[in-house]
């Protein structure tokens, strides 16, 4: 039990570990703003939220990075999801979708909303 | 001590002039009594409101001098953030994301009242007479009635209570007679709401109005609340003044045309300001890189103009003679202007990164446009159309001026 537990941790953290050095910090930042401002017009700057559903772990648990990343990049044609393939690479996609399920993209504790 | 604090604080409010001019009297006498109530007293026609959204801020600005005056933090989640005017001109009611509905005074820069409302907001409205704010709600779906004096919440009017199922609502505006008409993302519901007893709101239910109603807008007499449809090729129109014959369909023309599926839309079209001139509406298209045109006396679709991107706000300069257009990603960066007279775009503009919101000055000799990715809003002189002033904020989106204090469906 208990090393199952540390299996899993030990594989989050290497994950979010291999995220991050994916993209050059320059274009992470550029990300992370994207996800934030344009994301967020729709799902909220806090990824609570809005006219689309919330996007915070919690939101999205069960749901595989695979997954998400397939939404990303297709869209949802039912809904107001646009694809974002005709923007950005796969690989930017993937990092995002990542992001999403690590809560690289929320807002730090003592910032945003707690202020 | 009140001389220091105007000229470090020109917004004192106005309470404070009492105090001014009791304790000047004593002291200096009738004449500096005078100038000194001149330098602290003003108008506020030429004020107005920035939402900085990344901070949870608002800046106010006045247009006269094209300055920023103070900024107000602590409001929350700002992104898709709006604000209405109170009809003395002198308060802001800003609603945030996070279901934030705040009372600003932006003579005194303060925050007056702030309530958490809801768990999700998207906009609001003030009633014709200014006495009730009415707020839009995602969740829990429906609208929510408050006393704009104090914000104490006076009725709550639920999708899922009169629905059955919760719905986001959408393109919430005041009509005269102190009513409100609001739209239903998820129920393709249109409601009349009747606020005369604002704890007990009648509400009028239009069904299946059209699939997916996203944003909507009433032209400036008050008279046409048209409401953009995202599941459909076009948008559903319902006349006030005969709101016994129940609701128009408005068709876009894409599906006739072999133009092909529409694009993906990388931020939803605003109805916001849409442009009501020459007597008819322009509109920006879902997906397209088009501005619909559409004759404002029979509601059928009179053509469309080319533009550089797919539009997000349409709105008309003061006079009617020009169309401002600012686009979705990725040309967002680009502003276009159509010429009314001869319906087509006449100006392309590249104020700089990230376009999100432009609104004029009362009269339209100027207009601010905010440029979230250069932390700044720009002004233009809509005669040059060139760069007039520069003001630093941080992530800028929404600009209200308090000229909407005195305008139907803000």
């Amino acid at each position: 039990m208990t090393v199952a537990v540390i299996l899993v941790t030990g594989v989050a953290a290497g994950g979010a570990a291999r995220a991050a050095e994916d993209l050059p910090a320059e274009r992470a930042m550029a990300l992370t703003r994207l996800v934030h401002q344009d994301c967020g017009s729709c799902h909220g700057m806090t990824l609570k939220g809005g006219l689309g559903p919330a996007l915070t772990p919690v939101a999205l648990t069960g749901r595989s990075s695979a997954d998400l990343a397939w939404v990303i990049a297709r869209g949802r044609k039912e809904r107001a999801m646009p694809g974002w393939e005709p923007l950005l690479p796969a690989q930017e996609i993937d990092w995002i979708a990542r992001g999403l399920l690590d809560g690289r993209f929320l807002p730090a504790p003592a910032t945003g909303e707690a202020r | 001590m009140i001389t220091m604090a105007v000229k470090r604080f020109p917004l004192i409010v106005l309470a404070l002039v009492a105090v001014a001019v009791s304790s000047c009297s004593t002291s200096t006498g009738t004449k500096d009594v005078a100038s000194d109530r001149q330098a602290m007293v003003r108008g506020t026609g030429d004020l107005g409101l920035v939402v900085e959204r990344a901070d949870g801020a608002v800046v106010v600005v006045e247009n006269t001098g094209r300055t920023a005056l103070c900024r107000i933090d602590g409001l929350g989640d700002l992104s898709h953030a709006s604000a209405v005017i109170s009809r003395d001109a002198r308060y802001a009611f800003v609603f945030g994301r996070d279901g934030g509905l705040s009372k600003i005074d932006l003579l005194g820069c303060r925050v007056v009242k702030r309530v958490i409302q809801a768990g999700n907001a998207i906009g609001g409205a003030i009633s014709q007479d200014g006495r009730v704010v009415a707020v839009s709600n995602y969740e829990p779906g429906g609208v929510k009635l408050f006393d704009a004096g104090t914000l104490e919440e006076l009725s709550e009017i639920s999708a899922r209570e009169l629905t059955g199922a919760n719905s986001k609502t959408v393109g919430l505006v005041d009509v005269p007679g102190r009513r409100f008409v609001v739209a239903l993302y998820d129920g393709d519901e249109i409601w009349l709401i009747d606020a005369a007893d604002p704890r007990q709101p009648a509400v009028r239910r239009y069904h299946n109005v059209g699939h997916m109603p996203y944003d909507a807008f009433v032209t400036p007499d008050g008279r046409t609340y048209v409401a953009g449809l995202f599941g459909e090729d076009g948008m559903v129109m319902l006349d006030l003044w005969h709101a016994d014959a129940g609701v128009k369909r408005i068709d876009a023309g894409f599906s006739q045309s072999d133009e092909g599926e529409r694009l993906p839309v990388y931020k939803m079209p605003h109805f916001e300001g849409v442009a009501f001139a020459g007597g008819n509406v322009f509109a920006p298209a879902v997906g397209r890189h088009d501005v619909l045109v559409i004759d404002g006396t029979n509601w059928r679709l009179r053509g469309r103009i080319p533009v550089a991107g797919q539009p997000v706000f349409t709105v008309a300069r003061p006079d009617g003679r020009e169309i401002w257009v600012n686009f979705a990603l990725p040309d967002n960066g680009k502003v276009q202007v159509i010429d009314v007279a001869r319906m087509k775009v006449v100006k392309t503009l590249e104020p700089g990164p990230a376009v999100l919101h432009m609104e004029f000055t009362p009269r339209g000799e100027e207009v601010w446009m905010s440029l979230r990715d250069a932390d700044a809003v720009v002004v233009y002189d809509t005669a040059t159309k060139g760069e007039i002033a520069r003001l630093p904020m941080r992530s800028p989106s929404g600009i209200f001026f308090t000229s909407r204090a005195w305008r139907i469906g803000q």
